[in-house]
């Protein structure tokens, strides 16, 4: 445990000492912050529409904003988690200080949920940013909370499993360049797997949007939490980093 | 204290180290020789618990790389061919990241962090950022952060590359204060580095051991023959060394004669003398008989340079250039 805790200080501080941390801030911030306006926006022609042809009751704003944001949240962040992985492994096999890791008193699996959990607190927080905007909405209006956080457990999971798979890649290579677009052509894939399920229904439609990441998000953005998503998330996240274990492991037998 | 049995490691095709075998005493500074490509770096990193060995053995104090990695880890401190730091951390930053890595913490860590930066000449740049220093400097961090722990064997891959002569001398004072309570191997192309810290050399060439003995006896002992330095000069002040030459070759026992420098009123040589034979006594009365004037005459060490180069296969270059001629 001491040296995960080890690991992830180094990694967190070497996202902040650079400029990429605050670059992926800025620019998620931008965004998101975009998506809310737009969302709020909305929401608010909409409610004075309804009202002028005198229709039923108040609208939810968690029907109405926040579940289609945290949507978006989950396919904004596809296109942030290469930027946040690309580097973890890939700088240090190109640098030479995966000599100084491989040869220290700590086992790989250390190193590993070191530098994952590193990544996940980068992006847990550029989910602050998002919550900074909700709380607006908490400000002027009453928001149900507890969908909210449901919304953002499934946004951590979700980015879990992909850091994961980010992580494995960024073992596969020294380049950070190639580590970080196979993340990206990845998360692509996994996020338009579930178009198939729009005109097909055989079996192996159903197993590849199965796997598309976006689909299990959707019970978490509505608030509820289903346990067959849950499992999916979590064989994710434990496949990509027993993955990345192997291949740090073969990578000694290959070198 | 380390011990190779054996040991082989195989890359996709290319063999890079077949079949060594060698032993370290406990104490001891052993020096890794070999020309480019020889394997030196691959025998290191198998040592060190970061490559697996494709077949053979080796343990470090007692454990083996293999079985107890964890063991062996936690007793070597290495220095890798590129000094393994992080270009954005700060120097006593990094060494408090190595300290960690390595165990130690608290009041220790702090401790640890200071001796070594002051003994590896760092503590001047404790707070500036690695990547903006020298390649000098940086590889000073590298050896601060191989004995930050004060591991019982040190692995150092080239430790001196890269530094200044003033650098040079002192890293190769701290390797041997640091010898007795530590084993240390180390790895150079640098000759005079192994003569003047090592005790024992390992020589090799194209992935074997081609000598492994005390470099005291390498020096005296390889050829089993002697090697005679003579300095002659004509009495009346000029001297033709070609006709020296000619005289040493003809005294019985010597085998080769090489001119190291001449000009026209002193000539150098070295004679090589059979396997056995004392000539030197010869070559004094051969010299006077002749007119010339004996400077000087005493055995010659054989340098280590010669010894590396013919052990690994290259021609020794022992003709000095100036002569201009072919033996
Ligand atoms: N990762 C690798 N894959 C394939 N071959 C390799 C690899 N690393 C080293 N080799 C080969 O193994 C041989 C030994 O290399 P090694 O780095 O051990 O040499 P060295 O003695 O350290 O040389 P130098 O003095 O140049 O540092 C070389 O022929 C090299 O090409
Ligand atoms: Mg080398």
């Amino acid at each position: 445990m001491r040296n995960v805790a080890i690991i992830w200080k180094k990694e967190i501080d070497s996202y902040f000492v650079s400029p990429v941390a605050y670059l992926l801030l800025t620019m998620f911030g931008l965004i998101f912050g975009f998506f809310f306006w737009n969302a709020v926006s909305y929401f608010v022609i909409i409610g004075i529409e309804s009202q002028m042809r005198g229709g039923g009751g108040p609208m939810s704003v968690n029907e109405y904003v926040i579940r289609p944001l945290l949507s978006n949240v989950s396919v904004v962040g596809l296109f942030f988690i290469p930027m946040i992985t690309m580097r973890l492994f890939a700088e240090e096999k190109r640098t030479g200080t995966i000599e100084l890791l491989a040869t220290s008193p700590i086992r790989d699996i250390e190193v590993i949920l070191g530098k994952w959990l590193a990544a996940l607190t980068l992006y847990g927080c550029m989910l602050l940013f998002t919550a900074l905007n909700f709380s607006f909405l908490f400000r002027y209006g009453n928001p149900d909370w507890k969908p909210l956080a449901v919304g953002y457990l499934g946004l951590l999971l979700q980015a879990g499993g992909l850091l994961a798979v980010g992580t494995l890649i960024s073992t596969m290579t020294r380049n950070q360049i190639i580590a970080g677009a196979a993340t990206f052509g990845v998360c692509l894939l996994l996020w338009v797997l579930e178009w198939v399920s729009g005109y097909e229904t055989a079996t192996w439609a159903v197993v590849l949007s199965y796997c598309s990441v976006i689909t299990h998000f959707e019970s978490f953005a509505k608030g509820v939490i289903d346990s067959k998503d849950l499992v999916f998330y979590v064989s994710l996240i434990f496949l990509g980093l027993f993955l990345t274990s192997r291949s740090m492991e073969s990578l000694r037998w290959r070198a | 204290m380390i011990t190779v049995e054996g040991l082989t490691k195989r890359y996709a095709r290319h063999v890079a180290v077949n079949n060594i075998s060698f032993s370290v005493e406990k104490g001891q500074i052993v020096g890794f020789l070999g020309p480019n490509g020889a394997g030196k770096t691959t025998t290191m990193r198998i040592l060190t618990c970061f490559l697996p060995p494709t077949a053979g053995k080796a343990t470090v104090a007692g454990f083996d790389v293999l079985e107890q990695p964890m063991e062996v880890k936690r007793r070597i401190g290495y220095l890798p061919e590129t000094p393994p730091v992080y270009p954005e951390m700060e120097v006593a930053e990094y060494l408090r990241f190595v300290g960690k890595l390595k165990g130690l913490s608290g009041a220790n860590l702090g401790h640890r962090v200071d001796e070594v930066s002051n003994r590896c000449a760092v503590a001047d740049v404790k707070h500036k950022l690695i990547g903006k220093l020298s390649k000098g400097y940086r590889q000073r961090v590298g050896l601060a952060q191989a004995i930050i722990h004060n591991p019982d064997v040190l692995i150092l891959d080239e430790p001196t590359a890269g530094l200044d002569p003033k650098q040079i001398n002192e890293t190769r004072d701290l390797i041997k204060s640091l010898a007795g309570d530590h084993t240390i191997i180390l790895s150079t192309h640098i000759l005079p580095e192994v003569e003047q810290t090592c005790e024992q050399v390992i020589i090799i060439s194209q992935g074997r051991v081609v000598a492994t003995d005390s470099v005291q006896n390498l020096q005296s002992g390889t050829r089993g023959a002697e090697t005679i330095r003579v300095e002659v000069s004509g009495r009346d002040g000029s001297i033709e060394a070609g006709a020296v030459r000619q005289k040493l070759e003809q005294v019985a026992g010597v085998s080769r004669v090489v001119l190291r420098e001449s000009s026209p009123q002193l000539a150098v040589l070295e004679v090589e003398s059979l396997k056995g034979k004392v000539v030197r006594g010869d070559i004094a009365r051969a010299v006077v008989q002749a007119g010339w004037n004996l400077n000087e005459l005493h055995t010659a060490a054989h340098t280590l340079e010669e010894i590396f180069l013919q052990l690994t296969g290259a021609q020794p270059t022992l003709e000095a250039p100036a002569s201009g001629e072919k033996q």
